[in-house]
This record gives structure tokens, sequence and C-alpha cells, in this order.
């Protein structure tokens, strides 16, 4: 127990609580030496030959061997995806197609504590979030949309949609499974097969997926999984698919229309954020201090939608900081699998390097750092949560996605000005609004050029509503029927020029 | 000093800002602010699944035996159901002598000076309840003169409430001018001022009247009378935590905290306790600023520890009622 020290005549006040490890356990995880491609509905070993190791971000421990894939890899799967086509799954009947993504989100669910306590081990995100928002999301998206794989005539009216054929999806790693559910599902839904290639970094849960399609009987080859650094990415959107998806960085974003450029295949972007979340000064406080704080130290900022720029009305500056100062001072930075963990991991030395330079150049630029006292754990790749004030726009660390626990905080004194400088970036995701006034939240969400707006609220996501963005993060849906229409082709689009 | 016939002013006026409160001459948060329903029950919901183990547990389990208000408040208790509950208090649990005493038991005016008598030479407090508990629908010099009355009794605590039907129809001052009267009748006992939480509708209103109690000399703000089946929610506690914050902020001043009502289980409490921890810090861990109003909660606090300590759970029959 801890020491209680004594004043005077008052009861003894405690030292210190200090919360005991609550570590959810590894066991439940049964981790594979080395793993192969899933191709054909097995798991069979490249033709590459060739490996590499992932590791927990957490530990900077090896976790397995996976495939680097090579260009034969990327062919033999896209090959296995068209047969599985033109084969059986195009002409199943919907109906079909849709009791398969029922169980495999019933079966997500069935292994969630398995799939959550992987996610955290190779991605460094703690498990209270992979736990409570990562899994059943993704569980959630493969539920929707298989409502809607028998119903596309009602999705779309006298559109008469058809499967595009094979679709080649490449996930990054901030949200590995939950970005593998956004992509799949629908793809599915739609009648497409697929080959998915998970993030160089967070390969394992995507590779466990593949346990779940065997369980779930899924006709071999319409779900094909490569694994691969970002050699196995280009080729994947250089080979022979109708359609690419896409999430990653608006650089790697670019890379790819580039390539795709008059080739004729489908594509659809999501890319970077810079989202500013707007801070009235009639906000319920206490709350837009949550939320702040949710949106940019939760899954340690590596959120494309991230609140990364805080825009406070100058009226409140002062008390906004100072309650958000001591918030940060409460945050749990520590080991992933603790179940009081706030903060995780940041996940690979890479990332860790470019928050680091960013972190710097913001320094040095003039702005105000702010650490609360953590405790970094010796091994592993650590950020300590950080706010940044007296940020100016032209700064790095306001225009320039850091992708970490890192926050530019800049002031505004009227709305137009909070609009003005919300949509004074290349970016467009997301931003957030906090106001009591409901006339403002729509008028701010009318001037805002962002594709996601939350009010009084941040980072909420649900498989009925469309993610997406405005100008340099990218085009195209994912969620609702929106996120559908990018996985088919509608017969008679030619007589409307569509 | 206003009138002690009671308030003829029009019903629905403008918020009157309390004396104590001046009006901020540089620009400064707005004072008495807004809170946010579905952000605040997030909030404590997600605090409410912290992982509290072993050590970290019986430190908390400890804490809430050491901070318990015993709480007897029916119209048939006796000088003999005060005298077992007093015992109770004084030792929780006669087979573990390492279990502390609890802070206070709470009774009726009637019941003071039994229980006054029951718990001398030991460290446990007699709070009385007044003004008209729980209703508080009595005219103004009445209340006053109870609590007055049950000091004179003997009650180290005053549990006062608040006049819910003045407050709802806006009459803030007369609300306010209540519980400084209140609260000058009760020196040098301190004061707890009960909000009703249940009937104030709104997370809006429950922040206002808490920073109107504090504004009015409360010692304690305390969510509820535990006599409605609606009271001390998780953030409903963090909304009246985060009020005492902000005045601690402010002003340096610390005010304390009771949740009474809907605390029925040990887990519960230790929920409470981590809200506690995470917004107002160790300095609020004592009972000089929190108490749990309760009755059933004991036992199951008891029954935690014996768990914690022996790694088995003993019957309830065990643990005496009183």
């Amino acid at each position: 127990m801890s020491e209680l020290e004594q004043r005077g005549d008052r009861t003894p006040i405690p030292s210190a609580w200090e919360y005991a490890p609550a570590p959810e356990s590894r066991e439940i995880v049964e981790l594979r030496e080395r793993y192969g491609l899933f191709v054909g509905g097995e798991f069979v070993e490249p033709r590459s030959g060739e490996y590499y190791t992932t590791l927990d971000p957490a530990q900077e421990e090896p976790l397995a061997e996976v495939p680097q894939a090579g260009p034969d890899d990327i062919r033999l799967a896209v090959e296995t995806a068209r047969e599985a086509y033109d084969n059986g799954w195009s002409a199943a009947p919907a109906a079909e197609r849709a009791k398969y993504l029922f169980r495999i989100a019933r079966i997500l669910q069935e292994r969630s504590r398995e799939f959550a306590v992987l996610e955290s081990l190779n991605g460094g995100k703690p498990i209270r979030e992979s736990r409570d928002v990562d899994l059943p999301l993704a569980a959630a998206h493969f539920f929707y949309y298989a409502g809607w794989a028998d119903k596309l005539e009602y999705a779309f009216p006298n559109r008469r949609p058809r499967p595009l054929g094979v679709a080649g999806q490449i996930i990054p790693w901030n949200f590995p499974l939950l970005m593998l559910a956004w992509k799949i599902a629908p793809a599915l839904a739609g009648g497409n097969t697929v080959v998915l290639k998970p993030a160089e970094t967070t390969p394992l849960t995507a590779l466990h997926f593949g346990d779940v399609l065997r369980q779930a009987e899924l006709p071999p080859g319409v779900v094909n999984i490569v694994t691969g650094d970002g050699r196995a990415g280009a080729a994947l959107v250089k080979s022979d698919v109708e359609k690419i998806a896409f999430t990653g960085s608006t650089e790697v974003g670019k890379a790819i229309q580039r390539e795709l450029a008059g080739t004729g295949k489908k594509l659809t972007l999501e890319l970077g954020g810079k989202a500013a979340n707007i801070i009235f000064d009639d906000a319920a406080l206490d709350q837009a201090v949550e939320g702040i704080v949710n949106g940019i130290y939760f899954n340690q900022g590596h959120v494309c939608c991230a609140g990364s720029r805080l825009l406070v009305q100058e009226s409140i500056y002062e008390p906004v900081i100072e309650k958000l100062k001591r918030r940060l001072t409460t945050l749990r930075v520590g080991d992933p699998l603790d179940k009081n963990t706030d903060v995780g991991a940041i996940n690979s030395r890479q990332q860790l390097d470019k928050i680091e330079e960013l972190v710097a150049a913001g320094k040095n630029e003039g702005a105000e750092i702010y650490q609360p006292p953590c405790r970094l754990p010796e091994k592993g790749y650590w950020f300590a949560p950080t706010v940044f004030t007296n940020v100016a726009q032209s700064y790095r660390i306001a225009q320039e996605e850091i992708f970490g626990p890192v926050l530019s905080v800049l002031t505004f004194r009227t709305p137009d000005e909070a609009v003005e400088k919300a949509n004074n970036t290349p970016y467009g995701l997301s931003a957030g609004v906090w106001t009591e006034k409901g006339s403002r939240i729509l008028w701010m969400a009318e001037r805002l050029q962002a594709g996601v707006i939350w009010a009084n609220t941040y980072n909420r996501f649900d498989p009925a509503s469309p993610f997406g963005g405005y100008k340099e993060s990218g085009f195209g849906r994912e969620g609702g029927r929106h996120g559908l229409e990018p996985y088919l082709e509608f017969e008679g689009a030619e007589a409307f020029g569509g | 000093m206003p009138s002690s016939e009671g308030y003829t002013q029009p019903m629905a006026q403008a918020p009157a800002l309390p004396t104590g409160f001046e009006l901020p001459l540089e620009p400064r948060l707005p004072r008495i602010g807004a809170v946010d329903q579905v952000a605040v029950e997030a909030r404590a919901t997600d605090l409410s699944r912290r992982s509290i183990k072993r050590e970290a547990k019986l430190f908390a389990l400890d804490l809430a035996v050491r901070m318990m208000d015993l709480t007897t408040l029916e119209g048939a208790d006796t000088p003999g159901k005060v005298a077992a509950l007093a015992s109770k208090a004084i030792r929780p649990d006669p087979s573990d002598s390492s279990i502390p005493s609890v802070a206070a038991v709470c009774v009726y005016p009637n019941l003071v000076q039994p229980a006054k008598e029951r718990v001398a030479g030991t460290g446990v407090k007699v709070a009385s309840v007044a003004t008209a508990f729980p209703s508080g629908q009595s005219p103004t010099d009445l209340k006053v003169a109870e609590a007055r009355r049950v000091v004179e009794l003997g009650a180290d605590e005053v549990d006062m409430v608040i006049d819910r039907g003045a407050f709802l129809a806006g009459r803030y001052a007369k609300v306010y001018d209540e519980i400084v009267q209140v609260k000058e009748a009760a020196h040098p006992s301190h004061l707890k001022v009960i909000l009703e939480v249940g009937e104030l509708g709104t997370y809006d209103n429950v922040r206002r009247a808490s920073l109107l109690a504090i504004a009015a000399g409360a010692d304690f703000i305390k969510t509820s009378t535990g006599k409605l089946s609606s009271s001390a929610t998780l953030p409903v506690t963090l909304v009246m935590l985060e009020a005492i914050r902000d005045v601690f902020e402010e002003t340096g001043r610390r005010v304390g905290m009771k949740p009474a009502g809907g605390i029925r289980n040990a887990k519960q409490s230790v929920q409470t306790l981590v809200l506690v921890h995470e917004t107002l810090g160790l300095d609020w861990l004592t009972p000089d600023l929190f108490r749990f109003g309760a009755s059933s909660l004991l036992n199951d606090v008891l029954m935690q520890i014996r768990k914690e300590k022996t790694g088995r759970y003993q019957s309830p029959e065990y643990f005496t009622l009183d």
C-alpha cells in the first residue's frame, strides 16, 4: 500500500495512487514463426523466396517472419483472384455473397480478443483502443456491407450496378485490421474479388484474417493477402486489376495516380490530413479539452483525420491551454497491452524519426513546446504527448502532417477567420467544431472544406457514414452507399455520360 | 438582509450572478459555462474502464471505508437502530481490526443525540440532514432554524437541501440567499449542500447549481437525498468534480464532494474514486474532501477487501447488517 503523508491535524493525504499493471495476456494469440502468403485459400510460400521480420514496436522484439511478395507472387495472386471471379464469385447469387460477409463478421466478433491483442502487439496501439474501437468497427463494416450485398439495385436504383472484377487494395499501418475491413467488405459486397497488401510493418492481423476466411469457408481465391514493402504495392498497382484502392500518404497516392493515368483502371485514394479542431468561446470547455485530447492523442496521433491543429478562439485561449496541459499529465503512456494505457508506442523507427524531425523544426521555427512529465520505457519507439503553442500558420508543424502525438495550437478571433485558417491547407479530410450554438455548427459545416466534420465530438466512425477527403486528402468515399460505388460499374452509364 | 417572510419577487428573473463571483475584467472563460452531455458521458465511461487490481484496489477500498457516511434516513428510525448503525460505523468488520472506522453517520435531527452518545470518543462524526429534508419545500426561516437546532443537538456536519422549486423557476438569488443563511446558522459545523441532481434535469443545471452552492459557502456539494430513484451517476459526479476544479483553479478554495444514492457496490465506489483521482488529483482523496453517502455499500466493500486479502469471497452471512 502507498505511504500516507501526515499533514498537521488534517486526515493524511496519500502521496500516490499507482494503478497496478493490468496486462492483457498474449497467450490468446498463436503466433507462427513464419507465415506464407494467403493465396487461393491457402498459405503458400512466396515464389520470391524472400522474407522479412516484423516487430513489436513497444519492445523492438521480432514477432515473426513474413513474406516479401515479389512480382511473380503478385501476378499469381491477381490471376487467382481473376479465376475466382470468373469461375463462380461474379455469378454467385448475391445472397451467397451476403452469407460469407455475415460469417466473417460473426467470426471476427468471436475472435475479437485474439485480434485485438495481436493488433496491439504488432502495431503499438493501446489494447483499450483495439478492443473497444478497432475490432467492433471492423466487424460492424462486414455486417453493414453484408446487408447491402443482395440489395445493390436498391442502393443504386435504375443504374444497374455490376462488379468491376479484381480489386487491388493497399492499406496503411495505423488501423491495420479496420482498414482491411473498410476495403474488403464493400469490394466483396459488390461482387468483386480482392488482392490486398497490408502495410509493411503491420502484416499480422491481415495474415490471421486469412484464417478467418478459411473458417468462413469463403471460396478460395476470392480474397488474397500478399505481404511486403512498397515494392509489392507498386507491383500490385501495375498488375492486371480493374481497380486500385489506396489509403496512405499523399505522396504515394500521387505516385499511384500518375502510374494509373491512361490505363482505364479505377482509383480511390484516402490520403493525409491536417485537420483543424476549432474551439469557440461558448464551447463546453472540459468536454472540448477531452475532444482535443481524443483528436490528436488517440492512436498516438497516427490518424489521417487527427485534429492536429487546435484553432482556439483567442478569448478563451488561456483557460483552454491550462486545462489541456493539466489533462496531459493524466495521460498514461506505456505498454500497449496494459488495459490502463492511453497512449501506446510509435509504430516504427521510421515514423519516430519523422516525428522527431518535425518537432525539432517546430522548436527551431520558434514555437513553444510543452510535454507532460512521462516515464518512457527504455526499449521500443516512444514519443511523449506534445503541444506546441505560439505557432504561426506558416510553420512546418502547422502545414505538414506529423502523424504523431503532436498538437499545434493557433488562435482565431471570429468565425470567418476560423473558417479561413481551417481551410488554408492543401488537405481537406476532416475538422471538428466545438460550440454550444447549433446555428454556428451548421454555418461552419457549410463553409469548412473537409469531407468529415464533427460537432462537439471527434473521431467517431460508423460504417453507414461515408468517410473521405477533399483536395489533397484524396477522392472517393468509404462507408455507406458511397463506399460501394467505387467497386461497381453501372450499365447504361454511357447514356448518361458517366 | 432579505425578509424572512419568503420571496415575493416575480418569477423567472434573469439569473443573478451570485456575489463572490465578480464579472471578470479581463477576457476569461465564461464563468458558468456549459456541459456537453454526450462527451461527458463518454468521458465517464472511459474512466470507468480503468483496470484497478490488487494493491491499487485495496488502496481504493480502504479509502472508500474511511470516506463513508453511513446513513439511515427513515421515518422508522429509533435510538436502537441508530446505536447499531453507529457501532458498525466505528468497527465495520469485527473480525478484522485493520479495517478503519468510517467517516460519519448520517441521521435525521431527532436521532442526532443518540448517535452522538454512541460515537463519543471515536473519530466518527455525526452528520444530520436539515432544511425540510428531502423536499426543501418549507419557509426559509423554519429551515434555517432547523439547521441551527441540529448543531445545538450536537451535529458535526449539516446536510442541507437546496430549494429545487426556486431553482427551476429561475429564482437563483433565493436559492443562494437560503444557503448563505443556513451556512451562518450551521457554524461551526461544516455544511454539505444537496443539489438533488435527479430533479435538475440537465448537466448544465447541475454545473450551475454546483457553482451557486459553492459561491454561497458550501463546504461540500452533494448529489442527492437518496430518496429519488435517480441519483449519483458517474457523469453527474464528473460534472460536479469539474465545477470544483474550476473553483479551485480560480480561487484556491477547496470544496468537497459527496455522491449519495446509486453507489451500491465496491466496483462503483472504485470507479468513482478513479474519477476523483484523475479529475482533482490526490489532494481530494481524503474524507475531508470526499465522502460516499451509503448504507449497503459498506458490506460490499468489506467483502471485496476480504477477497483481496484472502483470495476468496466470503458469504454475505459473515458480514453484519449493522
